[in-house]
């Protein structure tokens, strides 16, 4: 095993060992005050693990949660086999994006011809939505070509996305599409 | 990728090109350098000096879009110095294998090319066979139309003065990479390629990976811990996704049926390949259990044997339809789209052309929306030059949770599926992207339950049991991925034993095609079983020793973490390089990595060839299966800066499909274009720079659109860095800062200078302030003939130096109103 110290750990070793015999037997000197200001942003934070969401290298990330349940810290982690603690620049900020002022928060519909966002519920959009997907499909449906051939598709509507959802969500999300007819699915990786 | 990251680092020698690793991957260069601290050889071929050639031992740059030129310039020298390993080379590819007579290449085309519908008829694209059926072999490798032979001939025009005058490349650094990365041609020494836009991004990019791959062969780098031809992938699930789904592929690379298939026997029928080799595994044979086990996860007790499983139901494309973003564009274009779902992507930025694709939004009845920021697709109607009066599309912008909101796998470059936990609940109205998927599903399926309508059956009879109290529960959905047993099992065909129903199938060998089981995925299954989430392990033990770490998630196929791992072995199941075995046959069975399949290696009694996918069992030098030739060729990029592709009269890809459009605009040896383009990304932005244009630490980083440019150009132009200057190309302009730089230098193309701009992509419209707009504004709306991937790295434009244009007094664009 690496005898690499990071904070985490010299935290795991010392919460079973006395500090002061710990730092003498690895030979090095973290000042007390910086592990405490250090430790400070996430004592008693709960861990998660997570891996990176944006390249392809899936690197391991930690996500700290306060009492209440929010996320306060993300750092790299050290236990990851690919990354072993690493992160890029981008890693490194997923703090920044999942606790981000701008994200939204509420479903958003603009409507024809229209200059603004106007806020919906989620039960207004869904259903809605519903009927448009409807009213395209049964508009566009082709049950046989010109050939005669049965083809069962819709050419009308198209659906693109996407390469940051997850496996199981990829599974629903092309289930829904092709029981619909759609044969416009695409995604990232066509780019 | 064929390989893991982690075993790159056993490398004598990494290749990449293609690709800024350092920049866009930059946690994989952890293990580039951790070859190189072993001793290996890095090397860099790239039209830019960037970070990762500031890492290399020898960097050699190129002109964008002429890899298969500097390429096959490779596989000259490795053959005419004979460096190939022949032992692999021999058994392990189809060099030996008689092409037909009728097989021909002239001057640029293949035989059986139409040029009226610029594609090709293959028929002559095949190898002669024996009274058996089995494909005739001259092991002496001297038969003038053997594959070696005709690999030999072809790229005999490579020569190194031809291939420099192409590429720009000096003939020293030509020679550089040659020597270095044939040194990996020895069965103890392995090199790995590795690429990625750089590569694909181009009307001949299918072509140049195929190259790379015959390097490969011919140095028997195949199979090899630190070795493989190696696809970095961009998005972090982007792998997953693709196994999951595309217009043409159904989950794990089941082909879209098209009209012509009718019934699933027909299906069958036209894709499972066959072999009179009983040497060879075939494992495609199989695919008649991967369709039936599809059906049956997609429409449960509904797919019965009566009703062919519910194949009808399936949307069937027309014969020869091709509905890849390109033409998903053009026809939305084109008025032939009402509706769009667009589910974390932005191609409003992303697609080439973009302001085809924005004009193309206009078009729509309505577009639904789901991302985590507003974006440049979801308000493309207060866009630069729209009039939102005069736009009807209506917009559904749905906000979504972001990757710690929710659980669930995701399947990383090497094939290595994670399961990430959910760290918070979502923020304010949010929903994991799975859950509103759901939400859709079920009110539009109530809706045809209600009213009726075309067709409702394939909506009606969809299996769809994943929610427990309106929110979908994913491990059910992963363990609907893995597949189940549908009935009780006295006796499998594969292992005599007994299986319950309503348990999980340990792997995919026990799926059948009568349907008694299902499975949506079946090279996902293994992943998910009764021994519980495979994904989920973090175990860290690495017993081979070459960077395995076999415990730690899943990876598909049944957890093999080296694909092709056979070719990794002698004919005797011996490793080539025993310091660095992937797998050995230890005299009954296969130790270490899981083997391509358990049968003995292909020299023993029973033993089987090593490229089990293959119907050959053997790789192929010659590849008949793609659109534009069985031997990569180099064509020109559609714009480019020089009259004639110096190797024939094809100046670009005969079968590449081009648009014609009235925005489909492009040039070729232009005076007002006179410069190469090429786009690419920084370590700071995210592809279209959605996720990351909100953050302030990033964007403090990296504020604003530039284009990167030489010294010598800037000179011509009269630029300096940080002088805002003005791109244009045939189809839109833009404005970007001025970089000046030593990264980029002029190329020396058949004996005149081509000046090459670079520009990122990441930027758009709306946010930040004043951060420019994208690339694609300028990019080509073509792509390569095979996969349609969009020519994004090699273009035209103009670089003018401009007076600071007036501010344009437009209203901020509207702050997105807060939860």
């Amino acid at each position: 095993m690496s005898m690499k110290i990071t904070r985490r750990t010299f935290l795991k070793i010392s919460g079973a060992t006395t500090a002061g015999t710990l730092m003498g037997g690895l030979g090095f000197d973290l000042s007390p005050a910086e592990i405490y200001a250090q430790e400070l942003r996430i004592k008693g934070a709960k861990e998660t693990t997570t891996v990176c969401c944006y390249c392809s290298v899936g690197c391991g990330v930690i996500v700290h949660t306060d009492a209440k349940g929010k996320v306060i810290n993300t750092e790299g982690d050290p236990d990851h086999p690919i990354s072993e603690g690493s992160l890029c620049a981008k890693g490194m900020a997923l703090y920044q994006l999942i606790t981000n002022k701008d994200r939204l928060s509420k479903v958003l519909y603009r409507a024809p011809n229209s200059s603004k966002w106007e806020t919906k519920s989620w039960n207004w959009a869904l259903s809605e939505i519903a009927k448009r997907i409807k009213k395209s499909r049964d508009a566009s449906f082709v049950e046989k070509n010109d050939k005669g051939q049965m083809v069962n598709r819709t050419n009308g509507i198209a659906a693109v996305g996407s390469c940051h959802i997850n496996n199981e969500e990829a599974w629903l999300y092309g289930k829904f599409l092709r029981s619909l007819g759609l044969v416009y699915i695409e995604h990232e990786a066509r780019l | 990728m064929t390989n893991q990251w982690t075993d790159i680092g056993q490398s004598d020698c990494v290749l990449i090109f293609g690709s800024n690793c350092a920049e866009n991957h930059p946690i994989a260069m952890k293990w580039v350098l951790r070859a190189k601290e072993k001793g290996g050889t890095i090397i860099h071929v790239d039209p830019r000096f960037t970070r990762t050639s500031a890492k290399a031992d020898i960097y050699a740059p190129l002109r964008s879009g002429t890899d298969v030129a500097l390429l096959g310039g490779m596989i000259k020298y490795l053959l005419e110095k004979d460096m190939i390993f022949k032992d692999y080379v021999l058994h392990y590819t189809n060099a030996a294998f008689i092409v037909n007579e009728k097989y021909d290449f002239k001057d640029g085309l293949f035989s059986g090319y139409n040029s009226e519908k610029r594609v090709y008829d293959k028929s002559s694209w095949v190898f002669e066979k024996d009274e058996k059926g089995i494909p005739k072999r001259d092991t002496t490798l001297q038969h003038p139309r053997c594959v070696y032979q005709l690999l030999k001939k072809h790229y005999a025009r490579y020569d190194l003065d031809t291939v420099s005058s192409i590429t720009g490349t000096p003939k020293a650094d030509l020679i550089k990479v040659y020597e270095a990365y044939a040194a990996t041609g020895k069965p103890d020494k392995v090199g790995t390629i590795l690429y990625s836009m750089g590569w694909t991004q181009h009307t001949i990019g299918s072509q140049i990976i195929r190259t790379g791959s015959i390097v490969q062969l011919l140095l028997g780098n195949v199979g090899m811990a630190g070795g493989g031809v190696n696809a970095m992938r961009g998005e972090s699930n982007v792998q997953g996704v693709t196994d999951m789904y595309l217009f043409h592929i159904l989950p794990g690379y089941l082909p879209s049926p098209n009209a012509s298939h009718d019934s699933v026997a027909k299906y069958n029928e036209v894709f499972t390949p066959k072999t009179a080799d009983p040497m060879s595994v075939n494992w495609w044979a199989n695919r008649p259990k991967y369709i039936a086990s599809l059906l049956k996860s997609f429409f449960g007790e509904n797919a019965t044997k009566e009703n062919d499983f519910g194949y009808g139901w399936l949307p069937k494309l027309d014969v020869g339809q091709n509905a890849s973003w390109l033409y998903l564009f053009d026809d939305m274009f084109n008025g032939k789209i009402s509706g769009f779902i667009c589910l974390g992507m932005n191609p409003a930025c992303s697609s080439p052309n973009a302001d085809k694709a924005r004009k193309a939004l206009e078009k729509l009845d309505w577009l639904v929306d789901i991302d985590l920021f507003e974006n440049e697709t979801s308000s493309f109607w207060k866009g630069p030059g729209m009039d939102p009066k005069k736009i009807k599309t209506e917009v559904f912008l749905l906000p979504a949770a972001s990757s710690v909101e929710k659980e669930g796998s995701i399947t990383n470059s090497g094939r290595v599926l994670q399961w990430r936990y959910k760290a918070q609940e979502p923020i304010g109205d949010t929903k994991p992207d799975g859950q509103i998927v759901h939400e859709l599903y079920v009110r539009v399926r109530d809706l045809y339950a209600k009213e009726g309508g075309i067709l409702p059956d394939p909506i009606l009879k969809l299996k769809w049991d994943y929610a427990k109290e309106g929110k979908v529960d994913f491990h059910t959905v992963a363990k609907e991925v893995n597949g189940y047993f549908l009935e009780d099992i006295a006796e499998h065909p594969v292992d005599k034993k007994a299986y319950k129903k309503g348990t999980l199938v340990p792997t995919f060998v026990y799926l059948l095609a009568d349907g008694r089981t299902s499975c949506g995925n079946w090279i996902y299954s293994g992943s998910y079983t009764e021994a519980g989430n495979m994904t989920a392990r973090r175990d860290k033990s690495d017993p081979t020793g070459v960077g395995l770490f076999s415990k730690w998630g899943w990876s598909w196929p049944v957890n093999r973490r080296i694909i092709y791992n056979r070719a990794s072995v002698d004919l005797d199941g011996n490793p080539w390089d025993p310091k660095r075995a992937v797998i050995k046959w230890d005299g009954t069975k296969w130790v270490g990595d899981v083997p391509d399949g358990p049968a003995p290696p292909m020299g023993l009694t029973g033993g089987k060839y090593p490229f089990i996918m293959k119907p050959d069992g053997v790789a192929s030098i010659f590849g008949p299966g793609l659109a534009d030739g069985p031997f990569p060729e180099h064509y020109e990029p559609l714009e480019c800066p020089i009259e004639k592709n110096p190797l024939s009269s094809q100046r670009v890809n005969p079968a590449t499909p081009i648009f014609k459009g009235e925005l489909d605009k492009f040039t070729t040896c232009d005076p007002k274009f006179p410069f190469v383009a090429t786009t690419y990304r920084l370590a700071e932005h995210w592809q279209t720079g959605l996720m990351t244009r909100y953050q302030p630490w990033l964007v403090e980083a990296e504020p604003q659109m530039f284009v990167e440019l030489s010294v010598e150009l800037a000179k011509l132009r009269g630029i300096k860095s940080g002088d805002r200057v003005t791109i244009a190309s045939p189809r839109g302009k833009m404005w970007a800062v001025a970089m000046v730089t030593n990264r980029i230098k002029p190329f020396n193309v058949a004996g005149q200078t081509v000046h090459l701009v670079g520009m990122t992509w990441h930027y758009g419209w709306l946010v930040p302030k004043d951060g420019g707009d994208s690339s694609n504004i300028l990019t080509p709306s073509i792509g390569d003939a095979n996969t349609l991937i969009p020519e994004y790295k090699v273009f035209l434009v103009n670089v003018m130096k401009e007076e600071r244009p007036k501010v344009e007094k437009k209203p901020e664009p509207k702050a997105v109103p807060k939860k």
